[in-house]
C-alpha cells in the first residue's frame, strides 16, 4: 500500500504546475434580509415541512400540541432534554444508558433541539451537541420534532458554516426525506424521517 | 461614429457564404455600404479553420488562422456574417497563433451594427412574418444577445413571432451533422417541429451553417419555410427587395 | 493491473449506440420529459442568488488551486484523518481500490455491504468486483436500487434510472421485491424501497460509499443525499468505507460555503438537499467504530498531467450539463458506454480509461455539437467545449494518419491555404448545380455527403462565388 501512496504522489508532483490565481472571496458571505426568522419558516414550509412559531413560555404547551396531534404513545430524546420539553401525555426514552437500535427503531418520533439554522434555505443543522444527542436519534424514527431558537438562525450558508465545527459529526437537515429519482420529480419520504415538524421560538 | 472618414471595414464573407451563399456577403456590402462604410473585400481570405480545429485537426487550422491574422490586417474593423466564424476567430486564434489587430476588430454583424455603429433601425423593409433562431456560437461564445432581434423589430413591414425553445442546437454542429448524423437530424427534428409552430414564413438566423442545416430539413419536408440570413433581411429595402434565390 | 472499467467493455462507438438509443421512443420520452422539468427547475433556483456568477468563478478557483497542489492537500487529508481514528488508503487503479474494500468487507465477516450511491465505486466496477467474490452489494439509493433490481445499467449522474418512468419502475419492483408496490404512484414506489431496505439498514455490518468533498485542513468528509439512506449508511454500520477520486478535496472548511451552494442548486435544482452529513474520522458513541478511506487515483493523475483536459477534474457531479445537452436528451445516457454520461462524461471517460486508440472512447468527445449550453451552467465553469475540442486533437493524433476523413481533411486544408486553389475549387464544386434539381437542391449526394442529404436538402454551389462576383465588379 505505501508504494500506491508514493507513486501516486510522485505522478502528481512530476506534473509541472504553476500556481493559479487566488481564489476571489466577492460573493456573499454573509447576506442580510428584513425577517430571517421570517425567511426561515418560509423556506422550510416549502419543503412541506410543518412549522410554527412559538414564544418561549409556550412552548412546553406547543410541543405537547404537536405530539398530541400525531398520537405518538413513544418518544426517544437526547439525554439532555429540557425537562419541561418533556410532555406528560407520551412515554420518554432518553439516549442514556445509550439506547439500542431496535428502542429507537420502535419508538414513534424524536424531539431535539439544533445547533445552527440557515434561513435563505430553510436548514436546520445538528451537531451532536446540546439537545441533539448522537446522529441516530434524529435518524430512525420516522418523526423528528426539532426546537430551533431564533437566535440561532443565520441567513445563509457561509453565515452558518462559520459557527459550526466541522470535526463534529454533522447533519444538515433541509425538510423531511425525499427523493426526486423517479422523473426528476420530488417526492417526500423514502428513509429519513418522513415527516419533519419545527418550532421557532423566538427570543 | 464621429470619425469624419469612413470606416475602412473589410468583409469576411466565410466560405460558406463566398462558396455556396454569396447573396448574404452581397446583402452585408450593400448593408454596411448604405450605413457609411467604405468595404473591401480582401481576396487573400479563404475560410478561419474552424472545421479543422473542431474535428481535431488543429496543424491544419493553425496556417489558416495565420492567414486571417495577414489578410485582415490594416483595416478599422473586419465583419462577418456569422456568430461562429467570428467566434472562432476572437476565442480560438488567438491560443493558435498569438493577438493580433484582425482578430481583436473581428465583429460579427449584428455585433457591429448595435455596438459599432450604434443603429438598431437599418433602413430595411421586409413584409413577411419571421421567426429567429439565436445559433449556440453568436449566444454563448460570442454573447450577441438580443441584438439581432433589437434590428429585427426595427425592420418595416416585418412580423416578428418568438420560436419555443429558440435557445436549443438546432443539431448542425459542423462535422457532428455528419459523424453523429442520426442525433443531428432527431435535433433538427425538433427544432422544425418549433419553427412550424410559429407559422413564420421565414426562418432567419446569422449563420448559414446552421440555416443549411435546418433549411435543408425544411426543404426536404417542403414546408414552405424559407431560411434567409438576417444580412439579406436587413438589407432589403422598399427600392430593392428581398428575392428568393434561387 | 487490468483494464480500466470506467467504460464499459463491448460498447459500441457513440454514433452506433446513439442510433439504436435513438428508435427507442419510449426513452426519448422519458428524457425529455426529465430534461425539461430539471431545467426550468436549475434556472429558477440559480437565479435566486445575485453572486451565483462570483461562486461559479470561486469554486472555478478553490478546484485549480487543489489541483495544482493536489500531493499537499491529500498528505494534509490523510494527517487529519489520522489524527481522528480513521484509517487511509491509496489506490492506484480499480483493480487496488476493489481489492482494499473487498479485504476490509472479509475481514468483518460480512457477506453483505450497505451501499450509498457513489460514482467513485461506479467507475471502479466494485459491485461487480464484490458479487465475483461471495460479498453482496446492496444499493440503498433509489435510483441505484432501481438500476441493481432491473440488471441494468446507470444513465445519469444524479439519477442513474431516469431513463425509466414511473411504470417502469413499478414493474421492475414488482419483478424483485417480497412485497411489490400495488401502484406507480411515485410515493407508493418511494415506500416499497423504504420496507425493502429497512432491515438491511438496521442489520448490516459494513457500509461502503464515496464523497462530495474532503476537507484537507480537518479531515472532514462530506456525502450530500436526498433520501436518509446515505445517512443510514453512514451512521448505523460498525464499519465505514468511503472510496473518494484524490480530486474531492477541498483546502478548507470555508470552501464548503461555495460548494454547498453550487451544488444542491445545480444538481436536483434545491436550495439545499434534504440531508448533508459531514465527518471526521471517528466519533465515539456517534456513529461507526471503525472508518476507513480509500484515496483513488485511477486515471487521474494521467488527467491531471494534461494542461487543457485535466479541467475535467474540477467536477462535483452535480449533472447539470447533462440536464441541458441536447445530445443527452435524445440518446440517454447509455449510449456514451459509460457511468460519466454527457457532456462530463464526453471528457472525462476518456481521459480516466487513458487510451485513444479505442474507438468507443475516442468516440466519445465527438459526441457533441459544440452548442455550449453545457459550459454555460457547469457550476465550477468546466469549458467543456474547449475540453472537447482538445480530446479530438488527441483522438485524431491516436488514429491511423491515412483515413478518408484524415485525407478529406488535409486535402481541404491544402485548398484553403491558397486562394487560388481555393477559387479553383469553387469553379469545380459549381459543377454540382447539375445535380441539383429545378428548386436548385441536392436530394442526393455519395457518401459521405449522404448522411446529409439522407434527411436534408443542400444548395448546390452557385455558379458564381462571391469572390468571382466581387472580381467582376469591384476588382
Amino acid at each position: 500500500m505505501d508504494s500506491a501512496r508514493s507513486d501516486i504522489l510522485a505522478r502528481i508532483r512530476a506534473v509541472p504546475r504553476r500556481q493559479p490565481a487566488p481564489v476571489p472571496r466577492d460573493y456573499d458571505t454573509a447576506r442580510s434580509v428584513e425577517d430571517p426568522v421570517g425567511l426561515f419558516v418560509e423556506r422550510v414550509e416549502d419543503y412541506r415541512a410543518v412549522v410554527r412559531r412559538v414564544s418561549e413560555d409556550e412552548l412546553p404547551q406547543r410541543i405537547g400540541d404537536c405530539l398530541a396531534r400525531r398520537g405518538v404513545s413513544n418518544m426517544v430524546a437526547p439525554p439532555d432534554l429540557p425537562e419541561s420539553w418533556r410532555w406528560a401525555g407520551t412515554r420518554w426514552s432518553l439516549d442514556e444508558p445509550p439506547l439500542s437500535l431496535s428502542e429507537v427503531d420502535s419508538a414513534d418520533g424524536v424531539l431535539t433541539g439544533a445547533a445552527v439554522a440557515i434561513a435563505e434555505t430553510g436548514t436546520i443543522v445538528l451537531d451532536a451537541g446540546a439537545r441533539q444527542g448522537r446522529r441516530m436519534l434524529t435518524l430512525v424514527p420516522d418523526y423528528h420534532l426539532c426546537v430551533v431558537r431564533a437566535d440561532q438562525i443565520e441567513v445563509s450558508v457561509p453565515e452558518a458554516l462559520r459557527r459550526l465545527d466541522p470535526t463534529r459529526p454533522l447533519t444538515f437537515v433541509s425538510g423531511p426525506s425525499a427523493t426526486s429519482d423517479i422523473e426528476l420529480d420530488r417526492v417526500e419520504g423514502v428513509h429519513g424521517p418522513r415527516t419533519l415538524e419545527v418550532l421557532v421560538v423566538d427570543i | 461614429m464621429t470619425a469624419a472618414r469612413k470606416p475602412r471595414v473589410a468583409l469576411f464573407a466565410t466560405c460558406l457564404a463566398d462558396t455556396l451563399y454569396p447573396e448574404t456577403a452581397k446583402a452585408v456590402l450593400r448593408l454596411l455600404e448604405r450605413l457609411g462604410c467604405e468595404v473591401d473585400f480582401p481576396l487573400g481570405q479563404t475560410c478561419c479553420g474552424q472545421m479543422h480545429y473542431n474535428t481535431g485537426y488543429r496543424d491544419e487550422a493553425l496556417p489558416l488562422a495565420r492567414r486571417y491574422a495577414e489578410v485582415f490586417d490594416g483595416y478599422d474593423y473586419v465583419v462577418a456574417p456569422s456568430g461562429s466564424c467570428a467566434g472562432m476567430v476572437r476565442e480560438i486564434h488567438p491560443g493558435l497563433c498569438g493577438p493580433s489587430s484582425a482578430v481583436e476588430r473581428t465583429y460579427e454583424l449584428s455585433e457591429f451594427l448595435v455596438d459599432v455603429l450604434g443603429v438598431t433601425d437599418v433602413g430595411a423593409y421586409f413584409p413577411h412574418k419571421v421567426t429567429y433562431h439565436p445559433t449556440c456560437h453568436s449566444l454563448r461564445m460570442l454573447g450577441v444577445g438580443d441584438r439581432p432581434l433589437r434590428l429585427l423589430r426595427e425592420v418595416r413591414g416585418l412580423e416578428l413571432v418568438e420560436l419555443p425553445q429558440a435557445e436549443q442546437c438546432c443539431g448542425f454542429g459542423g462535422t457532428f451533422a455528419l459523424k453523429n448524423a442520426e442525433t443531428s437530424t432527431a435535433m433538427l427534428a425538433d427544432k422544425m417541429r418549433c419553427v412550424q409552430h410559429t407559422g413564420a414564413q421565414v426562418l432567419t438566423a446569422g449563420d448559414n451553417s446552421c440555416l443549411m442545416h435546418i433549411g435543408g430539413g425544411l426543404s426536404r419536408l417542403r414546408t414552405g419555410v424559407r431560411a434567409v440570413h438576417l444580412a439579406e433581411i436587413l438589407a432589403s429595402t422598399e427600392e430593392h427587395p428581398w428575392v428568393a434565390t434561387p | 493491473m487490468g483494464r480500466n472499467p470506467v467504460t464499459w467493455l463491448g460498447s459500441p462507438t457513440f454514433p452506433r449506440a446513439a442510433r439504436t438509443a435513438l428508435g427507442d421512443t419510449q426513452l426519448r420520452t422519458n428524457l425529455r420529459k426529465a430534461t425539461t422539468t430539471i431545467r426550468a427547475k436549475r434556472a429558477r433556483a440559480v437565479a435566486e442568488l445575485a453572486d451565483w456568477e462570483r461562486l461559479r468563478r470561486a469554486g472555478e478557483a478553490i478546484k485549480n488551486d487543489v489541483l495544482a497542489n493536489l500531493d499537499t492537500y491529500l498528505v494534509r487529508l490523510e494527517e487529519a484523518v489520522t489524527a481522528r481514528g480513521g484509517v487511509v488508503h491509496w489506490a492506484r487503479d480499480a483493480e487496488e481500490a476493489n481489492r482494499i474494500v473487498f479485504d476490509l468487507a472479509r475481514a468483518k465477516g460480512a457477506d453483505e455491504v450497505v451501499k450509498v450511491k457513489s460514482m467513485a465505486t461506479a467507475e471502479i466496477g466494485l459491485n461487480e468486483y464484490l458479487r465475483a467474490r461471495g460479498v453482496r452489494p446492496v444499493e440503498t439509493d433509489l435510483a441505484e436500487l432501481i438500476v441493481q433490481l432491473g440488471n441494468d445499467r446507470p444513465s445519469h449522474i444524479l439519477v442513474p434510472a431516469i431513463h425509466r418512468n414511473r411504470s417502469e419502475i413499478k414493474e421492475i419492483f414488482s419483478r424483485a421485491m417480497a412485497e411489490p408496490p400495488d401502484s406507480d404512484d411515485p410515493r407508493v414506489l418511494a415506500e416499497a424501497a423504504r420496507r425493502h431496505l429497512r432491515r438491511r439498514f438496521l442489520s448490516a455490518k459494513v457500509a461502503v460509499s464515496g464523497a462530495n468533498f474532503a476537507v484537507a485542513d480537518t479531515g472532514s468528509v462530506v456525502v450530500v443525499e436526498s433520501e436518509g439512506n446515505g445517512r443510514m449508511c453512514l451512521t448505523l454500520p460498525e464499519t465505514l468505507i468511503t472510496v473518494m477520486g484524490i480530486e474531492k478535496l477541498v483546502p478548507t472548511w470555508r470552501d464548503l460555503e461555495v460548494f454547498l451552494q453550487l451544488l444542491p442548486r445545480s444538481s436536483t435544482a434545491e436550495r439545499m438537499n434534504p440531508y448533508t452529513s459531514v465527518w471526521t474520522g471517528v466519533t465515539p458513541g456517534d456513529g461507526p467504530g471503525e472508518f476507513h478511506l480509500v484515496l483513488l487515483d485511477n486515471g487521474r493523475t494521467a488527467t491531471l498531467a494534461d494542461e487543457v483536459g485535466r479541467q475535467a477534474l474540477r467536477c462535483i457531479r452535480c449533472s447539470a450539463c447533462l440536464n441541458v445537452c441536447p445530445v443527452y436528451e435524445r440518446t440517454g445516457g447509455q449510449a456514451y458506454g459509460s457511468v460519466y454520461p454527457g457532456p462530463i462524461g464526453a471528457i472525462l471517460a476518456p481521459q480516466l480509461a487513458g487510451d485513444m486508440t479505442d474507438k468507443q472512447a475516442a468516440s466519445l468527445p465527438y459526441a457533441s455539437s459544440l452548442c455550449g449550453a453545457c459550459y454555460e451552467v457547469c457550476p465550477v465553469r468546466i469549458n467543456i467545449p474547449e475540453a472537447l475540442t482538445h480530446l479530438r486533437a488527441r483522438a485524431v493524433e491516436a488514429r491511423p494518419k491515412h483515413t478518408a476523413e484524415a485525407l478529406a481533411m488535409s486535402s481541404a486544408g491544402w485548398v484553403f491555404r491558397d486562394p487560388r486553389r481555393y477559387e479553383a475549387a469553387q469553379r469545380a464544386g459549381s459543377l454540382s448545380r447539375f445535380l441539383a434539381g429545378s428548386d436548385g437542391t441536392i436530394k442526393r449526394l455519395p457518401w459521405p455527403g449522404s448522411k446529409w442529404t439522407s434527411t436534408r436538402d443542400v444548395p448546390a454551389v452557385p455558379k458564381e462565388s462571391f469572390r468571382m462576383w466581387w472580381r467582376r465588379n469591384r476588382g
